[in-house]
C-alpha cells in the first residue's frame, strides 16, 4: 500500500509541476490543483497507512491517526478556494490582457498552431 | 489565562464580517467601522507589548486543551513587537485609503480587515499548521487587495503573485507533513523539544527544514524567489502597497521563529540552514541594489528597496548572535514603517504629476513642492540609511554585530547597497521635483489631512532615532529571549495555571 501511495503522489507531483510550468493559464490552474491533490495524499500518508482501523486510541489493536485527516480536510478546503480564485483570475486576465499567456503576451501565429 | 491574546484576532475578524453585511450601507459607515476596528488594535498592541516586556511568555490555549494537544496562541516579545508595527502601519494605510482608494472596489474594507486577521494570527500562533492557515488567510486577502481596482499590469502582476504563492503553499504543506511524520506533532514548542532530541542526521527533518526555508524565503522575497515582488508592489494602489510592506516581514518573522525555536543552529537540520542564510542575504542585497538602480518609476525603486531591506534583515538573522538579531529587529521596525510611508507619499506625488505619474522622466511640477519634497527628503534619507535617521542606526548596529574576521563581505555589500540606494533615490528625487521643463502644475493639491498618514509613518523614523535607546533595549531583550528557546517551550508546555 505504501508503494502504491508513493507512486500516486510522485505521478501527481510530476504532472502538476509540468503543467504549472506551461505558458498558458488554464494548464497552470490544472497543475496547481493536481499539485494540491498530491499534497493531500501525502499528508494522509504522514500518519502511517492503515486501513479498517478506528481513529480512537486505547481501543486495543491498530488505530488510524486522526490528525492528518483533519489536516487534509483543512488543506482540501483551502486549496479548493484557491483553485476557484485562480480560475476566476485567469478568466479576468484573459479578458483584460487579451490572451491566456501567463505573462500577458499576445498570441503569436505559430503558437496558435 | 490571559484573554487579551485573542483580541487582535477577534477584533478585525468581527469587523470584517460586519463590514461584509454593511456592503450596501453608506461609505461613511463602512469607513468609520473599519477605522474604529483598526484603531482599536493600536492600544491593544501597546498593552501586549507592555505585558510581553515583563519577559514572561504567555500562552493562550484555545478550548483549554492541555498542551501539547490543543492549538495555542503565544505572546512573547517578538510577537508583540510585530503586532505593534502592524497596528501602526495598518492605521496609517487605512487613513490614506479613505481618501478615495477604498471606493475603487466594493469589498476593500472587509478584505483589509481579513488581511489584518491573517497578519496578527501569523505573529501570534504557536502551532505550525495554524501558521499555514493564517498564511492562507493573509494571502487570499492580499490577492484580492492587490487586484483591487483594475488595470492590465495589475492583473498580470497579481496572476504571477497568486500562482507562485499557491505553489509555495503546497510546499509548505509538504514540509508540515514531513515534520509530522518525523516528530509526530506540529505545536512549535513540542516540536522544538522533539527535534532537539532527534538524531542530528535525520533525513526527514533535514528535508523539512530546507523546504521551510524555501517557503519562508518565498514569502520574504529572498533571492532567487523575489521576482513576484517588484511588479506586484509597483502596480498595487498606494495604501495597499503600504500595507504590503509588512508582508515580506511575515516571511522573515516565520524564518526567525522557526530557525531559532525549532531548528536552532545546534540541531543538525538547523545547522545546514544557518550555513546558507548569510549567502542568501548577500545575494538578495546585491540583487536588490541592481533592481533599485534599474527602476524607471518611483514605486519600482521603493519596491526594490523592500527586497534590499529583506536582505539586510536576513543578514542580521544570519549572523545568529544576539547583536545581529537585535539589529535586524530594530531595522525591521524602521524599514516597514518608512517603506509604507514612501509608498503613500508616491501615491500623492504621482497624483499631482498628472499623466506622467511616478515615472522618472520630465513632467509637470507638483502643486505642493515644498511639503512633498521635504517629506521625500526625509523618507529617502531614512530609507537610504544616511545619518542621523534610524536607517543609519540600524545599519551601524548590524555592522557592529558582525564578528571580527571573515565578515568583510557583509560590510562591503551592505555599504554598497546603501550607496546605491542613495544614488537611486537622489536621482529619482531630482527628476521628480526639478526636471519640470517649464511646464505648469496641473490639478489641485492634496488636502492637509491626506498628508497625516505619510507624516506619521515617516515621522516614525525620527521617533525611532530619538528613542533608539529604549527600542534597542527591547530588541536586545527580544533577541535574548529568542536565543533561549527553553523559556518559550517551558511556558507553553507546562500544565500549570489551570483553574
Amino acid at each position: 500500500m505504501a508503494a502504491l501511495a508513493a507512486v500516486a503522489v510522485a505521478v501527481l507531483v510530476a504532472c502538476g509541476v509540468y503543467l504549472v510550468l506551461r505558458g498558458r493559464t488554464f494548464p497552470v490552474a490544472i497543475g496547481l490543483s493536481l499539485f494540491s491533490y498530491a499534497v493531500n495524499l501525502f499528508l494522509f500518508a504522514t500518519g502511517r497507512l492503515v486501513s479498517g482501523a478506528p481513529p480512537i486510541a486505547g481501543s486495543g489493536g491498530p488505530t488510524a491517526d486522526p490528525l492528518p485527516q483533519a489536516l487534509v480536510l483543512t488543506a482540501i478546503v483551502i486549496s479548493f478556494g484557491m483553485t476557484a480564485f485562480v480560475i476566476t483570475l485567469a478568466l479576468r486576465a484573459q479578458g483584460e490582457l487579451g490572451s491566456d499567456q501567463v505573462d500577458g503576451r499576445a498570441d503569436t501565429p505559430e503558437e496558435e498552431r | 489565562m490571559n484573554h487579551w491574546l485573542i483580541a487582535p484576532l477577534l477584533v478585525p475578524l468581527t469587523a470584517s464580517v460586519a463590514l461584509l453585511f454593511a456592503t450596501g450601507g453608506s461609505p461613511a459607515l463602512r469607513r468609520t467601522l473599519s477605522l474604529a476596528a483598526t484603531a482599536a488594535l493600536l492600544p491593544l498592541a501597546i498593552l501586549l507589548v507592555l505585558q510581553a516586556d515583563s519577559g514572561a511568555v504567555c500562552s493562550y490555549r484555545l478550548g483549554d486543551w492541555p498542551p501539547p494537544f490543543g492549538i495555542v496562541l503565544v505572546l512573547d516579545r517578538l510577537s508583540a513587537l510585530l503586532l505593534l508595527v502592524t497596528a501602526v502601519l495598518a492605521c496609517c494605510s487605512l487613513l490614506a485609503a479613505i481618501h478615495g482608494e477604498d471606493r475603487r472596489g466594493r469589498h476593500f474594507h472587509p478584505l483589509f480587515q481579513l488581511q489584518l486577521v491573517g497578519l496578527n494570527g501569523a505573529f501570534l500562533t504557536g502551532d505550525l499548521f495554524n501558521l499555514f492557515v493564517f498564511f492562507e488567510i493573509l494571502l487570499l486577502a492580499s490577492f484580492a487587495l492587490a487586484l483591487h481596482g483594475h488595470g492590465r499590469e495589475r492583473t498580470r502582476a497579481g496572476l504571477h503573485y497568486t500562482v507562485v504563492n499557491l505553489a509555495g503553499s503546497s510546499l509548505f504543506l509538504v514540509a508540515l507533513g514531513l515534520l509530522y511524520a518525523a516528530a509526530g506533532t506540529l505545536t512549535m514548542a513540542d516540536l522544538a523539544v522533539r527535534v532537539a532530541a532527534a538524531p542530528a542526521d535525520d533525513l526527514l527533518l533535514h528535508t523539512a527544514a530546507l523546504l521551510l526555508l524555501v517557503v519562508f524565503g518565498l514569502k520574504a522575497a529572498l533571492l532567487p524567489l523575489h521576482l513576484w515582488l517588484p511588479g506586484l508592489y509597483a502596480e498595487s494602489g498606494g495604501a495597499v502597497a503600504a500595507l504590503f510592506a509588512i508582508m515580506t516581514k511575515v516571511g522573515l518573522y516565520a524564518l526567525l521563529r522557526v530557525f531559532t525555536l525549532i531548528f536552532p543552529a545546534s540541531t543538525g537540520a538547523g545547522g545546514a540552514v544557518a550555513a546558507l542564510l548569510p549567502w542568501l542575504a548577500l545575494l538578495t542585497l546585491a540583487a536588490g541594489a541592481v533592481g533599485v538602480l534599474g527602476s524607471r518609476g518611483l514605486r519600482l525603486v521603493i519596491a526594490w528597496q523592500v527586497v534590499v531591506s529583506a536582505g539586510m534583515l536576513l543578514a542580521g538573522i544570519g549572523l545568529g548572535n544576539l547583536a545581529g538579531i537585535s539589529a535586524a529587529l530594530y531595522y525591521l521596525a524602521h524599514t516597514t514603517l518608512v517603506t509604507g510611508g514612501l509608498f503613500l507619499l508616491t501615491e500623492l506625488i504621482s497624483t499631482q504629476r498628472g499623466t506622467t505619474g511616478d515615472r522618472l522622466e520630465p513632467g509637470p511640477p507638483v502643486r505642493q513642492p515644498t511639503l512633498l519634497g521635504g517629506l521625500y527628503l526625509l523618507g529617502a534619507m531614512a530609507a537610504a540609511g544616511t545619518p542621523p535617521l534610524s536607517g543609519f542606526i540600524g545599519k551601524v548596529l548590524l555592522l557592529r554585530a558582525a564578528p571580527a574576521g571573515g565578515t568583510a563581505w557583509l560590510w562591503a555589500v551592505v555599504l554598497t547597497a546603501g550607496l546605491v540606494a542613495l544614488v537611486a533615490l537622489s536621482r529619482a528625487g531630482s527628476t521628480l521635483f526639478w526636471k519640470t521643463e517649464g511646464l505648469r502644475a496641473e490639478g489641485g493639491g492634496a488636502r492637509p489631512l491626506a498628508f497625516a498618514p505619510v507624516v506619521v509613518l515617516l515621522g516614525a523614523a525620527v521617533v525611532l532615532t530619538v528613542c533608539a535607546g529604549p527600542v534597542t533595549r527591547y530588541t536586545e531583550a527580544t533577541a535574548a529571549q529568542l536565543l533561549a528557546p527553553a523559556g518559550y517551550t517551558g511556558a507553553v508546555l507546562t500544565r500549570e495555571d489551570r483553574p
